[in-house]
């Protein structure tokens, strides 16, 4: 154990701060305190912005345009891209088909799709859950058959986030019906343009449009967008998980958010006090601030860790748990710390997709108080998706204690 | 930064493990708790031969090099074993406490004295109405004929029992809690005037009050020199406690696990049920954020004062919290048989129940993180973003 802190992260941080101080678009910044549910011309401008810098997926290996950075420095990359209010870009493309792509694509798809995404081109969806195979993924029955050269696909996906504003989605298919469930599925990536494809809206609870309903009829998918090998796909998207083991803690999203959360109950007054002021808040601020730190402290012993150190399977089972728990936590908090306008729904004139962006709001003008009552109902999804922390706990029992 | 152990810390760790495989099963511990003395004076040599008592003192301070990290890493094999040698009294409270007085020869011959193991010596600086506020302490000090004599009160002190000196803190000026005007006298334990009111914790620790009546001690510090001591004995004392927690949490989460495995009822062995399976995956998910609560709290002990002590403050609540929830459920998922003195499990529970209370329960740790955490409006540069 040595825990010395190395000045060149200070000055690491300093210089990612500085560059996003210097170059992020007043707008966009404005923008980003909706945290979620980003506009797809903001997220456009913001990675052209990143690629110029080389800076749009520093988690990927270095040779397909990600950087040679320590998993401290990508860590603190994170927290200051949420930090200045960068918008939340298209995770999605980043973080789940990229590095996907970039270890089991072959070199063609890898120069098709790469380049495309770091620029901000290429927006994607993903295709996993189904109406009937949510927590049982592996029982998916979305069909890919084989004709010449291509996969015909038949059936449904839904979930899909951001489908709606999406150019590709990445699927689990069916194309060994007869195998066991995990053996049959293949990995294939499907241009959203093609015949056949719908995607329909469907409302969350926020009032807000993100989520879909995909359906598949009779899509033809040339065979050169299979990922890797055909029945393959199972092990792909396992590895799509392991990838970026930490980032489900949302650390750096809820640093951002205890900020937030802060000054909320800093500025909202009670009774001719600010609210900070009142014991049983500010003890609610503090109990959540502690259990931000153990999980801070969690992610940081996995990215300190070898890779492939078993002792770490049970830390990375933990960050899911509860950073989803935290991460939902903080959002209430911060539309309870608005006191009566923390029920209000604030259509966002500036954002997408409102479900009524014609009626009015209360008059809220603080732009950390913008979205935080809705966002404390979207943010309940986070101990869903992802894996439900039910099916975690399985895992964990198992996996971990072997139970 | 780095989470490994260093050779050194390997060996630590490995030479606590293998006393207390070798020398501390079960029941020679249930003997010993129900000993005249409450543990064995043969370990206590077996410690100081091992140099276990300076594991957490630097060489320049006369230790062995281990730091906090060394203390910790003995801490969290004694919560595994449920050690009842008065090792956090005698060489964390008291020693840590005499390491961090200004530096002079005393200084030098009491920490050398204390690094051999003997006699056993015990802080006593806890009193009825403090609650773990350092600078609170009504014990009064005054010189009388050439000598300092000491009145007042201590309370539950660790080791109190046991000690043959004891380190005191006595308030030469000032009022209940001011932080300047305490001095830290050396006492032995035989000096007229000192009564103690020896007793069993529920963890079968044993302590003592003490009342002192015009006690003659030897002044070693006093003001700011002093709380420094003070300070620093609580916060290497804090750091201790919550790796004894960690300790006694994964041991009574890793037994729970293998009783699940065996107990039948229903025609099955109980880990087939997702209640308690998912029971278990909550205890492991408290284990391991208290393994990183430890680890933020000793990164923070060399750092800035104001982030060490915030961090301390985190440190305790949360693991204390953990604590009892996973040694609580630990006898909860035994059913009957963890109710019993027999069985190792329960006393995981009680042992925790008195870490948790020492040094500042929790209120009043969190009530001191929130002394350290400002609420406060975004910084300058975020607002200004609109
Ligand atoms: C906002 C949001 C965005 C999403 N985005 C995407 C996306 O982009 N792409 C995509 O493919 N999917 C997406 N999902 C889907 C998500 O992955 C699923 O919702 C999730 O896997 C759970 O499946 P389900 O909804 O069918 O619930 P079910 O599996 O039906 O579960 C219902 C409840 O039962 C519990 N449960 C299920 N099985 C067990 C068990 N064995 N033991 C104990 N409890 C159990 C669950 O934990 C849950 O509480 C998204 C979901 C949400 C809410």
């Amino acid at each position: 154990m040595d825990f010395t802190p190395n000045p060149a992260d200070e000055a690491f941080r300093q210089e990612v701060r500085s560059f996003l101080q210097a170059n992020l678009p007043a707008d966009i910044a404005r923008h980003g305190k909706r945290d979620s549910h980003s506009a797809r011309a903001d997220i456009e401008r913001v990675m052209k912005m990143l690629n110029s810098r080389g800076w749009s997926a520093p988690h990927w290996p270095k040779e397909n345009g990600g950087t040679d950075w320590s998993p401290r420095q990508k860590f603190i990359y994170l927290e200051e891209m949420r930090r200045a209010r960068v918008p939340v870009l298209d995770r999605t493309a980043i973080d789940l088909v990229g590095p996907v792509i970039c270890h089991f694509a072959n070199d063609a798809q890898k120069q098709h799709f790469l380049p495309q995404i770091l620029n901000g081109d290429c927006f994607w969806g993903q295709g996993f859950s189904e109406p009937n195979s949510g927590s049982d993924l592996a029982s998916l029955t979305t069909s890919a058959r084989r004709e010449g050269d291509h996969y015909i696909v038949n059936g449904q996906k839904i979930w899909t986030s951001e489908a709606q504003r999406a150019d590709w989605i990445f699927a689990l298919v069916r194309t060994d019906p007869a195998a066991k469930p995990q053996r049959g599925i293949s990995f294939l990536l499907i241009d959203l343009r093609s015949p056949g494809v719908e995607v329909r809206p469907i409302w969350s609870i926020d009032e807000v449009l993100t989520l879909n309903e995909t359906f598949f009829d009779n899509v033809k998918v040339p065979v050169e967008n299979l990922v890797g090998e055909e029945n393959m796909g199972w092990t792909y998207a396992k590895k799509l998980l392991q990838f970026e083991r930490t980032s489900s803690a949302e650390i750096p999203h809820i640093k951002r958010d205890v900020i937030q959360l802060k000054h909320l109950a800093a500025t909202t007054m009670r009774r001719g006090r600010p609210l900070a002021e009142y014991p049983p808040f500010a003890k609610r601020i503090a109990e959540l601030e502690i259990k931000v730190m153990a999980l801070e402290w969690s992610v940081l012993r996995v990215l300190h860790a070898e890779e492939g150190d078993p002792s770490l399977n049970a830390v990375a089972s933990v960050l899911k748990v509860r950073g989803s728990e935290l991460f939902s936590d903080v959002s209430d908090l911060a539309a309870m710390a608005m006191g009566a306008h923390g029920t209000a729904v604030i259509p966002d004139t500036e954002g997408p997709h409102n479900m009524r962006p014609e009626l009015d709001a209360p008059p809220v003008t603080d732009p950390e108080a913008v979205g935080a009552p809705q966002r404390a109902m979207f943010r309940k999804a986070a101990t869903i998706y992802g894996g439900a922390n039910e099916v975690q706990r399985n895992i964990i029992a198992k996996g971990v204690l072997g139970l | 930064m780095d989470f490994n152990h260093t050779e050194e810390q390997t060996a630590l760790a490995d030479s606590v493990a293998r006393f207390g495989e070798r020398d501390y099963d079960w029941d020679s511990r249930r003997k010993l708790a129900r000993s005249p003395e409450g543990y064995s004076p043969a370990n206590w040599a077996t410690f100081a031969e091992l140099g276990w008592f300076g594991a957490g003192l630097s060489e320049e301070e006369g230790g062995f090099g281990g730091g906090p990290e060394g203390t910790a890493i003995l801490f969290e094999g004694f919560g595994r074993m449920l050690l009842l040698e008065p090792v956090m009294a005698h060489a964390v409270l008291a020693l840590q406490a005499l390491a961090g007085l200004p530096g002079n020869e005393r200084r030098t011959d009491l920490v050398e004295q204390a690094v051999m193991g003997d006699p056993v010596m015990a802080l006593a600086h806890d009193e009825a109405e403090g609650w773990g506020l350092v600078s609170w302490v009504g014990t009064r000090a005054g010189q009388a004929g050439g000598a300092w004599r000491l009145t007042g009160g201590k309370i539950r002190v660790p080791g109190g029992q046991a000690a043959g000196q004891f380190l005191v803190s006595a308030r030469l000026s000032g009022s209940i809690d001011d932080t300047d005007g305490i001095g830290l006298f050396l006492v032995d334990g035989e000096a007229a005037g000192l009564t103690r009111k020896g007793y069993r914790m529920v963890d079968n620790h044993l302590v003592a009050d003490l009342a002192l009546d015009g006690v003659e001690g030897e002044l070693l510090a006093q003001g700011p020199d002093a709380l420094a001591a003070l300070t620093r004995a609580t916060h290497h004392g804090i750091a201790a406690a919550c790796a004894e927690m960690l300790g006694a949490m994964d041991a009574a989460l890793w037994q729970t696990r293998d009783y699940l495995l065996t107990r039948k009822q229903f025609g099955t062995t109980l880990n087939n049920f997702q209640a308690l399976q998912h029971r278990m995956a909550d205890m492991l998910i408290e284990v391991e954020l208290s393994r990183s609560m430890l680890f933020q709290a000793l990164a923070a002990m060399a750092g800035p004062e104001g982030e060490r002590d915030r961090a301390l403050a985190a440190a305790k609540v949360a693991i204390s919290n953990s604590g009892i929830f996973v040694t609580r459920n630990a006898i909860q998922l035994h059913g009957g048989i963890g109710m019993t003195e027999e069985l190792m499990v329960g006393h995981f529970y009680k042992r925790v129940w008195v870490l948790a209370s020492l040094l500042g329960n929790a209120d009043h740790h969190l009530d001191q993180f929130m002394d350290h955490t400002p609420i406060e409006p975004v910084p300058a540069d975020i607002a200004a973003l609109g």
